[in-house]
């Protein structure tokens, strides 16, 4: 399956055409070079799915998919035997998974861009960007060692950051960009500690966790395996935005919103729930007691973003916390599963599966949200929701894939959120009915907050005068993803529920992807599957009841009731003010203040007190030579007869 | 009278004091240069007497030449210095040609 190198390879080549000629293509050709090249990486994908998981199947003897390499070379040895770092492609069920979804949703973006982005100055560099983008999560996930993840994930960091600040004259998008970047790169600080310490004491990087020798050099290690898996932990926190280390997402949204939908929303922020997944093995057999981390983390995570999701008046903010939310459910999913053996007695090795699962049906569906955010903006130009409201008539087919994308991360059966969802929530009842009942509960806040979300833009207070002045309309070229994505999320919603029901007995996402690689079939807990529709559906009704109408006394009356509340929600509960206080009133103040005198005063200082020294001797005995030629040869005289007389005495 | 070697050597050794003399406390350049010369020539009286004393051959005569033709390169080489720096500067007083330095 070498063909699979051109996965990465198509995006690289299109990123360097676009990169170095780019200015002297027209936007067109510019656009149709991305487009292509991304519609090869799509259909090798999808070949190499097809390939993996149908051609090359179950291995016969372990029943399980196996791990394919099909290339792998050393890139740097160190030493004649011990550490070196590869560079290959590793394709398991998981990464395979990824492939699908990262070029699923990079192709409908570089469609849609075609009209989001059309006229914009810099469009080849936005095309150009957006393969560097492609290549380097696709690197990401076939990554065959912990160093090529790495170092992809810092291309992804790149990336990011410039598609970002892609509006470079704008101040907020310079600001964000670098937010993005600095507190992303703060994060990374830590995996790559944690690398290091892995490679250290285990003597490899790669993600072969299996063998003899390894394993008994992973157990010496002690504590200090849980210790590098929790900093890798940290640095997947800050890429996947969960709290604290989340304060960058909201922001990235000043990015063009096709960007929000491929990076901040369906594939980059997702890789700290990838990399997690990646060194599963590792986290469940050595650093079990370590894992109430992620899962306290990533229920914290949920709860918090989803709080602040439910007051926030920009809909790219709030679908930027809904996806810091969604991805804690991944998280938490992840933590809460405490074994590898799957089969209907093992419960506990559920949450693996499903944080892949939401993982997948996530990224369409929010890639799906995000692009109709960004016809919204496009017909209104303006992100507020004020701004909008009475939506419908004027944007019909953004309405109803905006309507199936909120009902399906809202949980409603039939829609592919409920069934990734309701995996989750069995996962976390499994390992404790607290962390269920949380997560039930959140899921209905989603519900509540994507529901509020789509009756403000689509029923609700119109604006009217705004849309007399300006038309909205739609553009054609922009509604084929939305179309396209949501019948991805009908589709595999029903299929998935029909089959969680125990139609076609059972064969869906858990038979691909599961914690060991066995077949896998997913049975619906009609408890919990029903529990959670319940809920779901009452949060839906709730937000029906306050925002559906032209006029909201309830809403108004809420606000009037809890002002404080409303405002330190809406205000994401100050989390950027702590930041400000903490990183200039604390760590610039004390920490940085004082390295900077010292650095003026100490260090310059020596080394200009040695200038100082040398140019104030030299003036010194520069009076020697005086110009006069007789001195000198005096001196000169004086020093042959000191001489002589030092010859003729010794 | 026989002349002895001691006559030259003294002769020389009283013109290379007298030159050395000269050169340590005359301003004029050119007063220098005649002190150079007459250090020049005191070695020339020496190279002479000894090669007398010893009679082994010609090669102190021949040094002798050599040190009397350099000495009238250097001299021409040292007016020609001297004719430029004082159209220049129109000044030959040695002390206050100091401006060759730092």
């Amino acid at each position: 399956m070498t063909y699979t190198l051109f996965i990465i390879l198509l995006p690289l080549i299109s990123f360097l055409v676009l990169g170095i000629a780019g200015k002297w293509f027209s936007h067109k050709t510019a656009g149709w070079i991305g487009t292509l090249a991304l519609a090869g990486v799509t259909v090798l994908s999808y070949y190499a799915a097809y390939e993996y998981f149908f051609v090359i199947g179950r291995d016969a003897v372990t029943g399980a998919f196996e791990r394919q390499v099909p290339i792998n070379f050393c890139w740097l040895p160190f030493f004649d035997q011990g550490l070196h770092f590869d560079m290959g492609i590793l394709l398991d069920p998981i990464s395979v998974m990824m492939l699908i979804v990262i070029s699923t949703v990079s192709f409908m973006v570089h469609i849609y861009s075609f009209g989001y982005m059309k006229g914009e100055k810099g469009f080849q560099r936005y095309y150009a960007f957006l393969s560097l983008f492609t290549m380097s999560m696709l690197g990401l996930v076939v990554a065959t060692n912990i160093f090529q993840m790495y170092l992809f994930w810092e291309l992804v960091g790149v990336s990011s950051y410039l598609l970002i600040g892609f509006y470079y004259t704008s101040p907020a998008a310079i600001a964000a960009s670098k937010k993005a970047f600095i507190v992303t790169r703060f994060a990374d600080l830590f995996f790559l500690i944690g690398i290091l310490i892995y490679g250290f004491y285990t003597g490899s990087f790669a993600f072969v966790f299996d063998t003899p020798e390894g394993l008994a050099s992973y157990a010496q290690a002690g504590f200090i395996l849980p210790l590098a898996l929790t900093l890798m932990f940290i640095g997947g926190a800050g890429k996947s935005a969960m709290f604290p280390l989340h304060i960058w997402l909201p922001d990235a949204m000043e990015g063009p919103t096709p960007v929000s939908a491929l990076i901040h929303a369906a594939t980059m922020v997702v890789a700290g729930v990838f990399q997690v997944a990646r060194l599963f093995p590792l986290w469940v057999t050595y650093a079990q007691d370590w894992m109430p981390i992620i899962i306290w983390v990533g229920v914290f995570t949920a709860f918090y973003a989803a709080a602040v999701a439910c007051a926030q008046s920009d809909i790219k903010r709030v679908l930027a916390f809904s996806t810091i939310s969604q991805i804690a459910f991944m998280m938490v999913a992840l933590g809460v599963c405490t074994e590898l053996q799957t089969g209907h007695e093992h419960v506990g090795s559920v949450g693996y599966m499903a944080s892949m699962f939401h993982l997948f049906t996530h990224a369409m569906f929010k890639a799906c949200l995000f692009l109709g955010a960004g016809c919204i903006i496009h017909a209104v130009h303006s992100n507020e929701m004020n701004a909008m409201g009475g939506l419908r008539k004027y944007l019909p087919l953004t309405h109803i894939t905006f309507l199936v994308s909120c009902l399906a991360i809202s949980g409603i059966p039939f829609f592919s959120g409920f069934s990734s969802k309701d995996e989750i929530i069995t996962a976390c009842m499994a390992y404790s009915p607290a962390v269920g009942y949380i997560m039930t509960g959140i899921a209905a806040m989603t519900a509540f907050y994507m529901f509020r979300l789509y009756y403000g833009i689509f029923w609700g207070t119109e604006n009217k005068e705004l849309h007399a002045a300006h038309h909205p309309h739609e553009t054609k070229v922009m509604t084929w993803p939305l179309i396209i994505l949501s019948i991805i999320t009908v589709g595999v919603g029903a299929y998935t529920t029909l089959a969680g029901f125990g139609m076609f007995d059972g064969y869906s996402f858990g038979s691909l992807i599961s914690a060991d690689g066995q077949d896998y079939r997913i049975h619906f807990d009609t408890s919990v599957a029903l529990t959670s529709t319940i809920v779901a559906i009452c949060a839906i009704g709730l937000a029906t009841w306050i925002f559906k109408g032209e006029r909201q006394p309830i809403a108004d009356k809420l606000y009037a009731t809890f002002p404080r509340l409303h405002r330190w929600a809406y205000k994401r509960f100050y989390m950027d003010e702590v930041y400000q206080f903490v990183t200039h009133k604390i760590i610039f103040a004390c920490v940085s203040k004082p390295i900077a005198w010292f650095d003026r005063h100490v260090v310059d200082g020596f080394f200009n007190f040695l200038a100082w020294g040398t140019n104030a001797t030299s003036n010194g005995i520069k009076t020697l030579q005086s110009g006069r030629v007789q001195q000198y040869a005096l001196v000169y005289l004086v020093g042959t007869i000191l001489l002589i007389a030092m010859l003729l005495i010794f | 009278m026989n002349i002895t070697i001691d006559y030259f050597l003294i002769l020389s050794a009283v013109m290379l004091g007298a030159g050395m003399y000269g050169f340590f406390t005359r301003r004029n350049t050119l007063a220098i240069l005649i002190s150079i010369e007459l250090i020049l020539n005191a070695a020339d009286i020496n190279f002479a007497a000894f090669n007398r004393l010893c009679q082994t051959g010609i090669e102190g005569y021949v040094f002798t030449l050599f040190s009397i033709a350099i000495s009238a390169a250097e001299t021409a080489i040292a007016i020609a210095v001297m004719i430029n720096i004082y159209r220049m500067l129109k000044n030959n007083y040695v002390d206050e040609l100091d401006t060759l330095k730092w």
